[in-house]
């Protein structure tokens, strides 16, 4: 089970609380998209993908991006047990969107620039560690499933 | 990985003039970042007294780390060759973990992501991506 500090409990909560998720969302994923092209195979049939621009105009991504960050929610709900929390979507992802688990590290590291851009100053070293072991934890457990 | 185009080193060159003056603090938050969010990282420093993220030891660190990224920008045509040297020390001196560079990288990306905040684009970031994974090539350039 993973162990979770006070600090880090609360740095969690703090920041999905004031989350702006259709900002953060559409321009984690946009950024995955346009920073690891590869990573647009998952997606083609979202239209317009061609460049920078395209992706960060299209309101597929844009709705998507807003999709799964909300996603996270439950995981922030229920950090006490966040693999169990997953496994249906992590057998999603495996067998029927069939996603490289890479790619969840790649989403990840996207998601964690686009809030270090908006919190500024606040996403101290110890904030960003907290994020990044939340994001870490799910992105395990959305792993767990695939055989 | 990949070659640069003329494309990402005119985008690495651009946002690099705006980071300008700023490189000293800019080495010090990333390296900080990096000891506190990848503690395995700090093995590479048992020799320090201090190995809290506000030292100045990493401080001094983080100085000396970004020195090195600038120079690269300034050796962007031809970074194998320029970086030799440092190749040299990392690979027969320092031994770090070529995976230790994309840690580096990916903290180098956040505090450029919180201090520049409208430049670095996603445009921006890539360019600046494959600029620091073709660094970090060249600096394993002379492990093996």
């Amino acid at each position: 089970m993973v162990e979770w500090t006070d600090f880090e409990r609360a740095t969690i909560a703090d920041i999905f609380s004031k989350m702006q998720y259709e900002v953060v969302g559409p321009a984690a994923l946009a950024r995955c998209l346009i920073v690891y092209p590869w990573t647009q195979r998952y997606f083609g049939n979202f239209g317009n993908l061609y460049n920078a621009a395209a992706i960060s105009g299209n309101p597929m991504v844009a709705k998507h991006g807003t999709t799964i960050l909300h996603g996270l929610d439950r995981a922030v709900k229920n950090m006490d047990d966040i693999k169990a929390t997953y496994t249906e979507l992590s057998v999603l992802h495996s067998e029927k969107l069939h996603v490289d688990p890479d790619n969840f590290k790649l989403l990840s590291d996207c998601l964690t620039i686009v809030v270090a851009a908006q919190l500024g100053n606040d996403f101290t070293g110890e904030v960003q560690a907290a994020f990044q072991k939340f994001l870490a934890v799910v992105v395990s457990s959305l792993g767990r499933q695939y055989h | 990985m990949t070659t640069l185009t003329a494309k990402d080193k005119d985008a690495v060159r651009t946002f690099w003039a705006k980071v300008s003056g700023k490189e000293e603090d800019i080495g010090t938050d990333a390296v900080a970042r990096m000891l506190a969010v990848y503690p395995q990282t700090k093995t590479y420093f048992a020799h320090w007294k201090d190995l809290s993220p506000s030292s100045p030891s990493a401080r001094k660190h983080g100085i000396t780390v970004m020195k090195g990224v600038a120079d690269a920008v300034s050796k962007i045509d031809d970074l194998k060759g320029g970086l030799l040297t440092l190749s040299e020390l990392h690979a027969f001196t320092l031994r770090v973990d070529p995976a230790n560079f994309k840690i580096l990288s990916h903290c180098l990306l956040v505090v450029l992501s919180i201090k520049f905040p409208n430049d670095f684009t996603p445009e921006a970031h890539v360019a600046l991506d494959k600029f620091l994974a073709a660094v970090a090539l060249a600096l394993a350039e002379k492990y093996r």
